[in-house]
C-alpha cells in the first residue's frame, strides 16, 4: 500500500507531544479512509528512540532527521526533512498540529512544494481521493468546508479538536534516515526562555479560565490564577484587560489573540464581545459567571452564574481542590 | 535600510460575518474596512527602525476600490510610498498566489527586511509570511514580539512566541518577519501627517506588469456555514454558596470534567 499521509511529529522532552497523537490519529484514520497507509517524519537530535512509539500510534512508516543541526526547531532544516521525507514516502497529504512550530513551517513547506495549505482544520474525511476539510476564519465565525485534491496538500489540524488513541501494540515500524546535515540555516534559535508562570499555556490548556473587566483591576486577577491552578487550567483574558496591561498578551483569547478549543472554558467578568466569543465558542462546555445576568456571554454558556464573581470564585476554587482531593 | 511591509485590509473585527446566500463565500455588505491589526505592528515597527536607521519604508498591498485609503493611512502614520496590486481577482486569492504577488513586488524593490502581520483576521490562514519567505529564498521569523537589527544591517535578532516562552533567533537579513500583538504599540496620525501623505505616491501595479499569471487554487468551497454549537444555557441560582454547589456537582458528576 502507498503511504498516503506523512504526519510531522513534533517531541518535547522524550516525549510525543500531545498534540502531535492527535494528528497521528487522525492521519491514521485519513490514510486508511483512501486506502493507504501512514508515513510520520519526527526531526530532532537523539529521538531516533521515539519510533517505536510512533509506530504504535498507526505510522507504517517513520522516517528520522536526527542530526546535532536539528536540535533547536529551525525552519529551514525542517522545511528540508520534510521536503525529503515527502519525496521518499511519495506522500501527497503532510500533516501537523497547528502549534507555534507547525503554523510556522507548515505554510514554508506549502510554499517549497506548491501545494494548497488548509490552515487549523477541525474537522476531516477522504471522499473520492479529495480531503474534505473544515476551517474556521473570521476566527471562528465562518466555518468553510472545502475540498482538495489528497495527492497534494499541506493541512494543520487545530489541538484538543481531533481525538488522540492509545498505542497499538504490533510490530516496530519500518524507519528510514532523512539527511539534513547539507542545510545551512539563516535563521536559528538560541535560546528558548520559558514563561515565568505555574500555568499551562493557553493555547494547549484543556482547561482555561478567563478574565475580564469584571474582575475590577489587575490586582484581582490572582483569584482567576487560583482557580486556574486548582483546575489544572490554563489563564486567559479578554482584549480589555490585555489592552489595559492588567495581564501579558499572551493570554487573550479571542479574534486577535487566540482561538481555542478547551474541554472547559470559565469566564469569569467577561461580558462577551463577539470579538472574544469567536475565540472560545468551540469550547466543549462553557461557565460564566459573571455580575450582569443579561450579558451576551451567557447566550453561549452551558452553565451561567449571575453574581459577584468576589463571592464565587474564590469558594469556587476551594470547591474544586476538594473535590479533586476527594478522587 | 529599505523596509517593505505587507499592509491588507479586513473587516473590523466587532464585524458580523454571515455566510453569503449562495454559501460559497462570507457576505461583507456594510462591514467596516480596516488595517489588518497584525499589519499595524509591523508598519509601526517598520517606522521605528527607519526612525533608528536612516532608509525608506514602503508599503506593499494588494486590495480592491477601498484599499487606497489603507494606503493613505499608513503614509499619514509615515510610511514614504506605496506599491498596490489593485486586481479584485487577487484580493481573496490563495495564500501562494499571494506569496507570489507579494514577491514579485518585492523583487522589483529588492528590500533589507520585509514585515507582516503574523495573520490575517478574515481568512485566519497564517500563510503568506513564511510562503513569501519561501518564494523569495529567505529565512522567516514568525509571531514576532521583540526585533533588533544589528548595526551593520546584515543581521536581526527577533524573539518569537511559542507555547510556553519564546524562542529568540539570530537572522541573517534579508529576511521576512511576521509580527505579533505585543511587538510595539502603533502610534496615531497626527494632521501633519496626514496633510503629508495625500503627496506622497501611491504606485498601483497590474499583474501583468508583475509577470503574474491569473489566480488558481486547487482548494474548493463546498460549503460556508456559521458554528452552531447547541448550549445548556442552564443558569444556576442560589446564594454563591448554592451556585458553587451546585455547578461543582454538575461538572463532577454530569460533565465529568472534575
Amino acid at each position: 500500500m502507498a503511504h498516503l499521509v506523512l504526519t510531522i511529529v513534533e517531541h518535547r522532552d522524550g516525549q510525543i507531544r500531545k498534540s502531535s497523537l492527535e494528528a497521528l490519529a487522525l492521519g491514521k484514520r485519513l490514510a486508511a479512509e483512501g486506502g493507504g497507509t501512514q508515513a510520520a517524519l519526527i526531526v530532532g537530535k537523539g529521538i531516533s528512540n521515539l519510533a517505536a512509539d510512533i509506530g504504535a500510534r498507526g505510522a507504517a512508516l517513520v522516517a528520522i532527521a536526527d542530526h546535532d543541526i536539528a536540535t533547536q526547531y529551525s525552519t529551514e532544516v525542517y522545511a528540508t526533512a520534510v521536503q525529503r521525507a515527502a519525496e521518499k514516502t511519495g506522500a501527497g497529504l503532510i500533516l501537523e498540529s497547528a502549534t507555534a512550530q507547525g503554523k510556522d513551517l507548515a505554510p514554508r513547506i506549502a510554499a517549497r512544494l506548491n501545494a494548497p495549505y488548509l490552515t487549523d482544520i477541525v474537522d476531516a474525511r477522504v471522499e473520492n481521493g479529495n480531503l474534505v476539510a473544515v476551517r474556521p476564519e473570521y476566527a471562528g465565525k465562518a466555518l468553510l468546508k472545502v475540498s482538495v485534491p489528497i495527492t497534494k496538500v499541506v493541512v494543520t489540524t487545530r489541538p484538543n479538536v481531533f481525538p488522540a488513541e492509545t498505542p497499538q501494540t504490533q510490530a516496530a515500524p519500518e524507519t528510514t534516515s532523512i539527511d539534513v546535515s547539507d542545510v545551512i540555516p539563516r535563521a536559528r534559535v538560541v535560546k528558548f526562555v520559558g514563561a515565568s508562570k505555574e500555568t499551562v499555556d493557553v493555547a494547549e490548556a484543556e482547561i482555561i479560565v478567563s478574565g475580564g473587566r469584571g474582575l475590577k483591576g489587575p490586582e484581582n486577577f490572582p483569584l482567576v490564577f487560583e482557580l486556574a491552578k486548582a483546575l489544572g487550567a490554563g489563564v486567559g483574558a479578554s482584549r480589555a484587560v490585555v489592552d489595559a496591561g492588567w495581564i501579558d498578551h499572551d493570554h487573550q483569547v479571542g479574534q486577535t489573540g487566540k482561538t481555542v478549543s478547551p474541554t472547559l472554558y470559565v469566564a469569569c467578568g467577561i461580558s462577551g464581545a463577539i470579538q472574544h466569543l469567536a475565540g472560545m465558542r468551540t469550547s466543549k462546555c462553557i461557565v460564566a459567571i459573571n455580575k450582569d445576568a443579561d450579558a451576551p456571554i451567557f447566550k453561549i454558556a452551558d452553565y451561567g452564574l449571575a453574581g459577584d464573581l468576589f463571592e464565587i470564585l474564590p469558594r469556587l476554587t476551594e470547591a474544586v481542590k476538594k473535590a479533586k482531593g476527594a478522587h | 535600510m529599505k523596509i517593505a511591509v505587507c499592509l491588507k485590509q479586513v473587516p473590523a473585527t466587532d464585524s458580523r460575518i454571515k455566510p453569503s446566500s449562495d454559501s460559497h463565500g462570507v457576505d461583507l455588505a456594510g462591514v467596516e474596512w480596516v488595517v489588518n491589526p497584525y499589519d499595524e505592528f509591523a508598519l509601526e515597527e517598520a517606522l521605528r527602525l527607519k526612525e533608528k536607521y536612516p532608509g525608506e519604508v514602503v508599503v506593499l498591498s494588494i486590495g480592491g476600490d477601498k484599499v487606497e485609503e489603507a494606503m493613505r493611512s499608513a503614509l499619514a502614520l509615515g510610511a514614504d510610498r506605496a506599491i498596490v496590486l489593485k486586481d479584485p481577482a487577487f484580493v481573496n486569492a490563495d495564500p501562494l498566489v499571494i506569496a507570489d504577488a507579494l514577491a514579485a513586488m518585492a523583487k522589483k524593490e529588492s528590500p533589507d527586511l520585509i514585515l507582516c502581520g503574523k495573520q490575517g483576521v478574515d481568512h485566519d490562514r497564517m500563510a503568506v509570511p513564511a510562503m513569501l519567505a519561501e518564494k523569495l529564498d529567505w529565512p522567516q521569523a514568525t509571531v514576532v514580539v521583540k526585533l533588533e537589527i544589528d548595526a551593520d544591517g546584515k543581521s536581526a535578532h527577533a524573539e518569537r512566541e511559542v507555547e510556553g516562552g519564546h524562542e529568540e533567533l539570530e537572522i541573517t537579513l534579508p529576511a521576512v518577519i511576521a509580527a505579533q500583538k505585543g511587538l510595539n504599540e502603533p502610534r496615531y496620525a497626527n494632521l501633519k501627517g496626514i496633510m503629508a501623505a495625500k503627496k506622497k505616491p501611491v504606485t498601483v501595479v497590474t499583474a501583468a506588469e508583475l509577470g503574474l499569471l491569473p489566480p488558481s487554487t486547487a482548494v474548493q468551497i463546498l460549503e460556508v456555514g456559521q458554528p452552531s454549537q447547541a448550549r445548556k444555557n442552564r443558569m444556576i441560582a442560589g446564594d454563591p454558596a448554592q451556585q458553587v454547589e451546585e455547578l461543582v456537582r454538575i461538572l463532577r458528576t454530569e460533565e465529568k470534567l472534575l
